[in-house]
This record gives C-alpha cells, structure tokens and sequence, in this order.
C-alpha cells in the first residue's frame, strides 16, 4: 500500500503545474491507492512515482501499459526506460519477490506501472552462476574423501546448460503466459491484463529465492535439499498465483485452476531440474578397491543419460 | 543603419586606403595549427626505431598497472583508456588457465577461447548495464577498467600454479583460496573506485553487482583451475 514515505512531493508540484497548465491532459489512476486521480482536477491529483517519460504518454504502446517507451526501439533512450529503477526500488522489488502476503499482488504493489529489466537480467545470471558454482562444490565436498576421484569443474559446459535453461524459462514461459492471458481476455487489455514486461518482471523477480536455496544445496543432505525445494517453490509460487489469481479470476473456474497449476509447475520443473542435473548425489560407496568404477563424475554428467 | 556603422567603425580608416595594381597580392596563407613543434613530432614518430614506438605504448600501460595496483581516485585510466592493458592481461591470464587435464574430453581448467569470452563479453554486458543506468562514463572507459582491473587476478593465478607446483594438498588450497579471495577484493575495490564516480548516487549498488558477480567468476575458475597430473 502507499505510504505517505512513497510520495514523492517534487513531482506532485510539477505535475499539478502541467494539469493545470492542460486540464484536458489524460491522468493516470493507479487502482492501488487511496485517492483516484481524474483528469482536468487540477492540483487535486495524488501521483504515485510517475517519471518525466510519462507526461507525454501513449497508451497504445504494446510493451508497457501505461508507461511511454521513449523514443523507437532502435534508439538507446528506448531500453533506458526499461532500467529506470534505483538501488530501494530494486531491494524492495526482491523483499516483495520472497514474502508473498495474501492480498498483496507484486504487480500493482511494487511495480507501479515501473517494470525494469535490470531485476530479471541480472537476477538469471546470478542464478546461473550460483548453481553452477554450488554445484561444483557440491560434487566436490561429496568427493573429496575418494583419492581416485579427479575434480574436473566442466564450467564451460554447466554454465552454457544452465544459461540456457534458465534464460529460456525467464523469457519463454512469460510470453506464452501473457499471449495466453491476452487471448483469453479478447480486448479488454487494458483492464486486469498485465503488459509483456509486467509479466516478465514478476517471473525474473519470482526467481530470486532459487538462488539462496541453490547456495544451501551444498549441504549433503537429500532431505534437506528437497524440503529446501518445496520451501522455495512454496513461496515463489504463491507470489506467482497472487499476482496471477485477480487476472485469471475472471475466467471460467477450470481454465483459471488449470491455469495457475500449469505456472506452479513449470516453476517447480525448473527447480527440480536444476538440482538433478547440477546435484548428483554419490550413488556408489567410496572404497580404496583396487579397480577403480569409473568415476568421471564431473558436475554435468547425468546418470540418466 | 546604426548597426552598419558600429560595424564600419573599426575599419573606418580603411576606406581611405586604396590598393594599387603593382602590388602582387600573394603571400602564405597556411596557419600553423597549434605549436609548431607538434608537426615536427609526427614526422619523428615515422622515423624513429621501432622499439621507442612499442616502448611508449608500454609504458603507458604499465603506468596504468600501477594505478590499479594503487587505486585512488585518479583520471589517468579514465582519460587515456587504451585496450592494450586488457587484452594483455586477458591473453595472460586465458594462457595461465591452459594446461588443465590432458584429457581432451574432461578438461581441468576451461579452454582459451573460454576465458576471452566470460572477459570480453562479461566486460561489455557491464558497461552497457552502468550506460543503461544512466551512467556517464563512455563504453571503451568502462571496457578499459574493468580489463585493468583484472590484474590482481591474473597475479594470483600465477601464484596459484606456482603453488600448485609444489603440492595440491589441503594447505595449498588454503593459500590459494587466501590469495584469490584477496586479489578478487582487490580487484573490486579497485574498479569501483574507478567506476563509481559516474554513476547516479541512488544507483550506486546496482551498477556495482554486477562488477563483483564478473570478478567473483573469473575468481572461481582461477581457483578451480586444477592442472594436469
């Protein structure tokens, strides 16, 4: 909700000079707050963190609802609006990603109509790095008390795996789920539905949790590394279905179930994915025999292959 | 009216002055451009032996080697940037990284090619990220400090196969975790006392993370880096 310390009184100034210098200029309402903001009230308006970029907006942009991209998209202003967020915004945006309180959808209440990219971006690379990294550890704690094993990291190939899928699940799965939501609303976009970037956002923003549960899957311990699962899924997840529940709620009770179980279990496909493939228990005894098994278990050879 | 003859007043004598036909108008007209002594080293730089022209490059970026390896706030880097240093540093470091395992399908350190990808790339995704953010520092400065930056790594990891030479045990990995955690603070430090001057203060922190994720990378394989045996 929006607390007096969230206004930010230099704008109001301004703009309450640029409504009344054109009361007919169209205002932006934010459903989330308080007071509703009508176009031609001059200096009545309250407005929530609008930057310079929209005081001359066009609602027909397909990409950001509500906020004008700056400029084509050939022009290096146009992805600079994508990265207009400050350090509190950011922390703030990753506090909401791991506390899903009910009634609190991450949309309307930490994006306010400012989606970045910097947040997902830099939140899958971490991602990738952070389990690739734990899961070298990981194989190599588990194998340290065998001599014939040889720690071979294979960064190369783990890396370019878990770029792959990572980036592929941040970027896909929020296209198909927003040309779905779009289809199945038929024109009313504007209303409930939630822009491409929006949707990235909550995605890239849902995945922050995965990275300190990838750090404490070193930890050898199968229980604890599947209870570590179902902890993070069960968080992220219902972040994801809070913030999806007001779009899907208007649809018929079987799509909007299936809906929302087919984005809980991508996401828990990916985190179970993640740590079969990078966290490979030892499946065999470590035993000085005279033969050694081969046991070129580097950190990306799978057993199921 | 009056402006043409506020204009004409400083020539005013100058209507009285005739030119006769006998004076041949000609002369030189060529204006030296700048100290005259400039032109007079670009014909030397031609001339001059080899080794003084690879030697000025050289120090040059030595000079800049010491500012990384003493980081205060100073423009050199900044102002004279030149990509020599990193590709050096880089083509140093991807060399000292080689002759992992033997084996060709395992190997135990990552390959050349490898290592000037995650530089290069992970140089230029940073820079763009810090201009996204609104920064002010142009795109080769930026490339020009995160490669210098990369010193301290490169020293450890010549430290870390010295090590190496003399045993992989337990204690040697003790050292050689000591001595990359210390160049990779080094390293960081050294870059953002470089870097955070041109960057918005309330951005400060997300410019910087992704500084220390790359060095913390390139930290991780020097310190995986296990050789051959």
């Amino acid at each position: 909700m929006a607390s007096p310390h969230d206004l930010h009184f230099q704008e109001f100034e301004q703009a309450a000079e640029l409504l009344s210098a054109d009361p007919g200029a169209s205002t932006l309402s934010v459903p989330a707050s308080n007071t509703v903001s009508t176009a031609g009230d001059g200096g009545q308006d309250v407005r929530l963190e609008l930057s310079e970029d929209e005081e001359d907006r066009e609602e027909s942009s397909e990409l950001l609802a509500g906020q004008k991209a700056a400029g084509g998209f050939w022009t290096f202003e146009y992805y600079q609006s994508f990265f207009n967020v400050d350090t509190v915004q950011v922390l703030d945006r990753l506090k909401g990603s791991v506390m899903p309180l009910p009634g609190r959808n991450f949309i309307k209440n930490h994006l306010r109509s400012n989606p970045d990219l910097y947040g997902p971006f830099w939140i899958c690379v971490t991602l990738v790095f952070s389990v690739v990294i734990s899961g070298n550890l990981s194989t190599f704690l588990s194998e340290m008390g065998n001599p014939s094993y040889h720690f071979r990291p294979q960064f190369h190939r783990a890396v370019t795996v878990a770029a792959v899928v990572i980036f592929m699940y941040a970027w896909l799965v929020p296209v198909a789920l927003w040309g779905f939501l779009s289809w199945r609303q038929g024109a009313e976009r504007q209303i409930g539905g939630y822009s491409f970037l929006e949707t990235v956002c909550v995605y890239g923003y849902s995945l922050f949790i995965y990275i300190p549960t990838s750090v404490l899957w070193i930890i050898p311990f199968e229980w604890l590394r599947w209870t570590l699962i179902l902890v993070a899924m069960g968080i992220s997840g219902s972040v994801l279905v809070l913030t999806f529940w007001p779009v899907v709620r208007g649809d018929t009770k079987w799509m909007s179930v299936a809906t929302l179980a087919a984005i809980v279990a991508l996401h828990a496909l990916l985190a179970v994915g993640c740590k079969m493939y990078f966290f490979q228990t030892a499946v065999h005894v470590p035993t000085p025999t005279p033969s050694p098994p081969p046991l070129h278990m580097a950190a990306a050879t799978t057993p199921r292959h | 009216m009056a402006a043409s003859d506020e204009a004409s007043r400083p020539f005013a004598g100058l209507s009285d002055v005739s030119i006769s036909d006998d004076i041949a108008v000609e002369g030189d007209i060529s204006v030296p451009v700048g100290p005259s002594a400039r032109r007079d080293d670009e014909f030397s730089t031609l001339d001059e032996p080899v080794r003084e022209t690879v030697l000025r490059d050289l120090r040059a970026v030595g000079k800049k080697f010491v500012h990384v390896l003493y980081p205060k706030r100073s423009a050199a880097l900044l102002r004279d940037w030149d990509l020599w240093g990193p590709l050096l540093l880089c083509v140093t470091l991807a060399l000292l990284l080689q002759g992992g395992a033997a084996d060709s399908d395992y190997q135990g350190g990552p390959q050349f090619a490898e290592v000037f990808v995650i530089v290069w790339f992970g140089s230029i995704i940073i820079t763009l990220n810090s201009k996204l953010l609104g920064g002010t520092i142009s795109f080769f400065q930026s490339l020009c400090v995160l490669g210098y930056c990369i010193l301290p790594l490169t020293a450890a990891m010549a430290v870390c196969r010295i090590v190496l030479v003399a045993g992989s045990g337990p204690v040697s990995f003790a050292v050689r975790l000591a001595v990359v955690t210390a160049s990779f603070g080094w390293s960081t430090f050294a870059s953002t006392a470089f870097l955070a001057d041109s960057q918005p203060a309330n951005r400060k922190a997300l410019v910087v993370y992704p500084v220390f994720l790359f060095y913390f990378v390139i930290g991780w394989m020097v310190l995986t880096f296990s050789p051959s045996q």
